[in-house]
């Protein structure tokens, strides 16, 4: 055998020993009975075609791979961005095991949540004790000083009523009756996380704002010169956060993030285990209602929440992801405006860094075609910084945006003559964009790891932007907002690009023509 | 604008709740009301009469032909009936599959978040037979219905089933604002109908907040898929739904959180009405062949 101890081989080199190639082969041979080469080589020919573009596009009843994921996942998200906020998900414990692996997998944390373990038993009397058990479980096991319920298909399949549930663990002892325990129900067959994200936010501050369900008095809102920040599902917040801080330090506003994962997700390695770090506090919560204004930086990510906040009197200014340069600007704008502090010069010269290098590479991308995918909010960023950049964002496809979305993405195609051969695709999923990626090519692809399975099936280029991020680390320590962050993003979009044109002009005598020291 | 009113009607099924409800708000949209019908039943009957046609667009029926909820909108699935009477219906599932519980959840959620209640001065949800499930509590969940009223007549599992019923309601009254607003005996000429109608709600710490008379004209009306507040205004049983609409709009605020009963105490209440006999614990289970021997 190939193996040895002296030499261990890992399976990416082990299964092309010609032992385990003879085996393969054998085994295919003698045992799987498959469809003739040929024929498969023909099918994966025909899904190349127009004619199977055409079918995929009509499909009505099917998806395949969608971009996005469910609701509990972005109400898991929130609970992390609350200062020692234990999230705690009602109902199947399997998929409480997802969002934790899936945040661990893409920020390489661990990330602290529980379930209330609902089996067969609770599906029919429903899940009354799994809730008293389990908030009286959570509370003297891991201390928390909140705890954020939210809910798992199974729950919301039978009718579990979370408000009633909570007040009667309350009265049978589970945690006192003072302490909060803001919900939100999340059915994971509606919208996707963004809505959970949504959701659950809005759910915490409803509990803080409007009486703690019944509990304490509303509070008033006394108005004061803060100004609060709402940053939507990110898979890049460990990054971004710290960089609006430092842009909010930099112009000298007060300010409160409401739900701020960043510290959570980005504990050090200093012997001490932190199972909760940072987050938002109680009290910043409370104070966060007599704020000036709010800005939601990603819309669709805090629609209902939006809403909530205004109606309790505050301004409330919803982005779409706002970055590169005229994003940033956008942003910074709003900014100066509801504030009335000026613009500092400090970030006139990052602004000025960033177009200075937009200009260096300019000629690079500009032309360039990209087809994209993922958040409405982060398309809509991109989309438009591409534009900005002179590359033409071609197809711009989102699972969990929809019309409304789809209307914002086209208004900027109509703006730009770069968007003049772009297309948006609202409700789609990555099988419809593998058939746009045969059918009308591009240079690259904008996505995340899924997408890595399209960039093997199609040889479109991938450069991961998009959360989740699995097959590369530390992506999401660096922020992506901001005048810093777009630098980041255009050196991204370039290594790509250089990247593809060595691999393509690399092989000696033949191509190396082209195979430039300077770029 | 007045504070909005929720209510909703539960009972056994094929008691005439849905006629009893439909009959109810038409005289409350007499009264000036500005009323709105969930009808939280997969069979989407409880507005019928309010329209003069059972309503075919069910949100769910839509929402399964768009795909998702989330890509309907509020006018598709409002229709306004008699006395400018809002209604939707629920619908769900063929018997037998899926989750129509769930499908009470996905109406009344969309509904909210829709604003189909802005402007309201009653929202009324009239729910199937028991509370069977989590869906069908859905509508006296905290923030919504503040007062159930229970149709009910003299039959003995119509009665069993507002104890049922109770018994939900009771779930949600310690850990809520909901509350029981009353019985509402629709009358079948059982034996001393009324006087256990009077005592079931005794029993259940609420009380039987009126009693309707059996009128043919009830029937008459439904063939001609009208409310007999419409069919003939005029009519005495049109008089007896106007008492019993406002008495419920007198009646806000004035439910009680119920105290439902065992099934012995109801057995004995029958007993005590001279319904029941005492049961012969001896012939418990015996065949009438058996008993003849």
């Amino acid at each position: 055998m190939p193996q040895n101890a002296e030499n261990i081989l890992d399976h990416e080199n082990l299964f092309r020993q010609p032992e385990y190639v003879e085996m393969f082969e054998n085994k295919k041979k003698n045992f799987e009975f498959s469809v003739p080469v040929d024929k498969v080589k023909e099918i994966i020919e025909w899904t190349k075609s127009k004619d199977y573009q055409e079918k995929n596009f009509a499909r009505d009843s099917l998806t395949v791979n969608p971009a996005k994921a469910c609701q509990p996942l972005g109400a898991v998200f929130v609970a992390n961005g609350f200062a020692r906020t234990l999230s705690f998900v009602h109902g199947s414990q399997g998929c409480v095991a997802y969002y934790r692996s899936h945040f661990s997998r893409h920020f390489k944390e661990p990330t602290s949540c529980v379930s209330s373990s609902m089996t067969e038993d609770a599906a029919v009397f429903g899940g009354l004790n799994n809730m008293i058990d389990g908030l009286a479980n959570t509370h003297s096991l891991y201390k928390p000083d909140m705890i954020a319920v939210s809910t798992t298909c199974m729950a919301e399949v039978i009718g579990d009523d979370l408000n009633a549930f909570i007040k009667t663990a309350k009265e049978k002892g589970s945690v006192p009756m003072e302490y909060d325990v803001p919900f939100a129900h999340t059915p994971a067959f509606v919208g996707s996380h963004i809505t959970g994200y949504d959701n659950a936010l809005m759910g915490i501050l409803r509990h803080f704002w409007d009486g703690k369900a019944d509990t304490a008095p509303k509070l008033e809102r006394v108005p004061n010169e803060s100004i609060n920040f709402i940053g939507g599902f990110d898979g890049f917040v460990v990054g971004n956060i710290p960089e609006i801080r430092r842009i909010f330090k930099t112009m000298g506003i007060e300010h409160t993030f409401l739900c701020d994962p960043s510290d959570n997700w980005n504990t050090p390695t200093d012997g001490t285990y932190r199972m909760y770090d940072g987050g938002t506090t109680k009290q910043q919560v409370i104070d966060a209602l007599n704020a000036k204004a709010t800005i939601v930086f990603q819309q669709f990510s805090a629609e209902k929440t939006a809403k909530l906040i205004a109606d309790h009197g505050q301004e409330v200014v919803s982005l779409n992801h706002p970055m590169g340069v005229a994003g940033t600007d956008q942003f910074l704008m709003e900014l100066s405006r509801i504030t009335g502090k000026p613009i500092p010069a400090e970030l006139e010269l990052e602004r000025g860094r960033l177009v200075d290098a937009i200009a260096d590479s300019q000629a690079h991308l500009h032309g360039k075609k990209y087809a994209l995918y993922g958040d409405p909010d982060l398309m809509l960023g991109l989309t438009q910084f591409l534009l900005e950049l002179g590359a033409e964002p071609t197809h711009v496809l989102s699972t969990n945006g929809d019309d409304k979305w789809a209307a914002k993405v086209q208004a900027l195609f109509d703006a730009s003559p770069f968007g003049k051969n772009c297309k948006v695709y609202p409700k789609r999923d990555l099988w419809h964009m593998r058939s746009l990626l045969f059918t009308e090519p591009v240079d690259f692809l904008i996505g995340n790891t899924y997408g890595k399975y399209l960039e093997r099936d199609t040889g479109t280029p991938l450069i991961r932007l998009v959360f989740p991020i699995f097959d590369r680390h530390h992506y999401h320590r660096m922020p992506i907002w901001g005048y810093e962050g777009a630098m980041r993003v255009l050196v991204m979009l370039l290594d790509e690009f250089f990247e593809a044109l060595d691999a393509n002009t690399i092989i000696p005598g033949k191509t190396d023509y082209s195979y430039d020291i300077i770029r | 604008m007045a504070k909005l009113r929720q209510i909703a009607f539960y009972g056994k099924g094929g008691i005439g709740k849905s006629t009893t409800s439909q009959n109810t708000l038409a005289s409350l949209a007499e009264m000036g009301q500005k009323i709105l019908i969930v009808g939280c039943d997969p069979k989407a009957d409880s507005t019928r009469l309010i329209l003069h046609a059972k309503a075919q667009d069910t949100i769910l029926s839509l929402a399964a032909d768009a795909g998702s909820v989330e890509d309907l909108e509020l006018e598709d699935v409002m229709k306004v009936g008699y006395r400018d009477i809002r209604c939707v219906e629920s619908g769900g599932p063929e018997p037998g599959v899926g989750c129509a519980g769930r499908g009470v959840i996905t109406s009344i959620n969309f509904l909210e978040e829709e604003g189909a209640y802005d402007g309201m001065d009653y929202v009324s949800y009239d729910v199937l037979g028991d509370v069977v499930c989590g869906g069908f509590a859905m509508p006296i969940r905290e923030n919504k219905a503040q007062e159930i009223y229970i149709v009910m007549s003299g039959e003995m599992m119509a009665m069993y089933a507002a104890n049922n019923i109770s018994k939900g309601v009771l779930k949600y009254a310690n850990s809520g604002g909901v509350r029981l607003g009353g019985l509402v005996c629709n009358e079948r000429q059982t034996d001393k109908e009324y006087e256990l109608a009077e005592a079931l709600a005794g029993m259940l710490g609420t009380k039987l907040i009126h009693f309707i008379p059996r009128d043919n004209i009830v029937q008459h009306a439904e063939l001609r898929r009208m409310t007999v507040l419409e069919y003939a205004p005029e009519s005495k049983q049109a008089e007896e739904y106007r008492t019993l609409a406002r008495k419920i709009h007198a009646n806000e605020g004035n439910g009680t959180i119920p105290t439902p009963i065992t099934m012995d105490q109801l057995e004995d209440l029958l007993m005590a009405h001279g319904i029941m006999e005492a049961i012969d614990e001896s012939q418990v289970g015996k065949t009438a062949a058996e008993l003849a021997a």
